[in-house]
């Protein structure tokens, strides 16, 4: 859980308090933390003089607008065909040994979260992951766990 | 055509400079750069491939004060990845057909919506966007661009969808009509283009209606950038003339071993090798949004069948009962199938569900489910059944 504070009336007011800034202030909040808290969605709603309900219909609708908690950082593993015939599976195994956790979840630490995701765009250098917002293409189990190595030192 | 009958071409990534194209088109009347769209034929790259120049000339015959040119950048069909390659090349090229087309139709604002997976490259079209403005500034022209980001649903690339997104709702299809064309974003007329389909208007401008006519067919005119995929040894983005056939691209990109081309993606046609030979890529045969996945005699089409299925029933918004149900049915149903608990006629019946989604889905996502389901069942039946 984080605080919001001042966050989501400092977006508002950058963004403005009309109903077509809703998305850019829910995914700025979201690169912020990763995640949308219960208490984030009401603020927002309160800053844009709408109910509750319609930013969280919104919300959800979105697969990278996230209502439940994620970690700082976010792996999202293609699952689409190509993905899947060039191994997938493999770096799945390997990230989930390395990080101790199963594809949906995320490690105690609240440092890695593990989600599956449609299409990302990069099918002829399958396998591919994003990592929050960046890709990483044509992996290995050995290339995938230097990756996340690396992330670990961070 | 040279090389088996598959030419290449290099239009989208050729380097031009833009702000002369640009003056020359501001020099022109907007009928004139019409007139260029309409004889030049160019059809939509997104896949759908409506008419351009009729998409711009209806817009602009529409007497609003205020309108809209909105770039299509939310490509999330599978096996589809030109658009981010464009932008990350040429966006220069992106902003500029966005600038012509506004002259066209009467805007001054323009609208990218960009998918969310490609939000890394953010930061530098930014600046490009900038020196872009810049550009515009010294020419004399007003003309502004704003970036919309997705947040990850594949629907919001249907064009209804995508303006809804953009005022910051659930990207749920509109009813149509109104079309954009009179009710787009914000409810003013919008013409809404992909990427592609800019860049090819700007090279339009550049080299006159009558050179790009040289490129392509009747139906299908002009050059087409492909995404390549699956089991080839060259992956990749290649720009090809239209008109080839499944086996000309097939005698180019294939392993020697395909059994099967995916064409157009998720939402395209499943072309078998038997008939490579017949099948024309393009308007006249299987139209695509540059989506090219090339199946080897190793893969099961059962599985590719239920990877997309899957991907449809994750992606279905929901909104009309037809493609909500209709997508998990399907994808119930050939499990039931491949695991023996359903007869092989039960198949039958899920051709029938197909057609249905066709006539009675809300937008083009749960009316093309069944081109894929159909097209794979049909003629991989043994695979989907055993």
């Amino acid at each position: 859980m984080y605080q919001v504070g001042n966050l989501v009336k400092e977006l508002s007011d950058k963004h403005g308090h009309t109903r077509e800034n809703l998305i850019p202030i829910l995914q700025d909040i979201v690169h912020k933390y990763n995640y949308l808290t219960d208490e984030a969605m009401v603020e927002v709603a309160k800053e844009l003089d709408i109910s509750a309900a319609e930013v969280y219909g919104t919300a959800s609708f979105y697969t990278f607008l996230d209502t439940q908690e994620r970690g700082k950082y976010v792996i999202r593993i293609c699952k689409t065909i190509t993905c899947s015939m060039k191994g997938k599976s493999d770096i799945i195994h390997t990230l989930e040994d390395i990080l101790k956790i199963k594809v949906g979840e995320t490690t105690a630490d609240k440092q890695f979260s593990l989600i599956e995701t449609n299409c990302i765009g990069w099918c002829h250098k399958a396998p591919a992951i994003l990592i929050n917002d960046m890709p990483y293409t044509e992996l290995t189990p050995e290339k995938v766990s230097e990756i996340i190595k690396d992330y670990m030192k961070k | 055509m040279e090389n088996n009958g598959l030419n290449k071409v290099d239009l989208i990534f050729e380097k031009i400079d833009t702000k002369e194209v640009l003056i020359k088109a501001f020099k022109m009347s907007n009928a004139e750069i019409i007139q260029h769209m309409l004889d030049s034929g160019l059809k939509g790259r997104g896949g759908a491939g409506f008419p351009t120049g009729l998409k711009w000339k209806y817009t602009a015959a529409e007497p609003s004060p205020e309108k809209y040119i909105v770039c299509n950048a939310d490509e999330g069909e599978p096996g589809t990845f030109k658009d981010r390659e464009i932008l990350d090349r040429v966006s220069n090229k992106v902003h500029g057909g966005m600038a012509i087309a506004g002259k066209a139709i009467g805007a001054r604002s323009g609208i990218v919506y960009l998918r969310g997976e490609y939000r890394y490259l953010l930061p530098k079209l930014m600046i490009e966007l900038d020196s872009f403005h810049k550009m515009i500034h010294e020419i004399g022209y007003d003309f502004n661009i704003e970036y919309r980001m997705g947040s990850g649903a594949y629907i919001c690339g249907e064009e209804s969808a995508l303006f809804e997104s953009i005022e910051g709702k659930r990207g749920e299809p509109r009813n149509k009509p109104p079309y954009p064309t009179v009710s787009g974003v914000f409810e003013k007329p919008t013409s809404i283009n992909n990427v592609e389909t800019l860049v090819t208007a700007v090279m339009i401008i550049f080299h006159g209606s009558k050179n790009f006519t040289q490129y392509g067919t009747k139906d299908s005119r002009g050059s087409k950038v492909f995404s390549v995929s699956g089991d080839t040894p060259t992956p990749g983005i290649f720009e090809l003339e239209l008109g080839m056939t499944v086996q000309h691209f097939v005698n180019e990109f294939g392993d020697g071993d395909t059994k099967a081309v995916q064409v157009g993606g998720a939402s395209g046609f499943c072309v078998p090798r038997k008939k490579f030979a017949e099948t024309i890529i393009g308007f006249e045969g299987v139209p695509t949004g540059g989506s090219m996945k090339l199946f080897n005699s190793s893969r099961s089409m059962y599985n590719v069948l239920h990877n997309y299925l899957d991907f449809f029933a994750e992606e279905s918004c929901g909104q009309c009962t037809p493609c909500r149900v209709g997508c998990q049915q399907l994808l119930k149903g050939v499990e039931k199938v491949k695991k023996g608990e359903s007869k092989s006629t039960y198949l039958t019946e899920l051709m029938k569900l197909a057609d249905t989604m066709k006539i009675a889905a809300k937008c083009g996502l749960g009316q093309s489910v069944g081109n894929a389901f159909k097209s794979i069942v049909s003629n991989f039946k043994e695979e989907i059944i055993y």
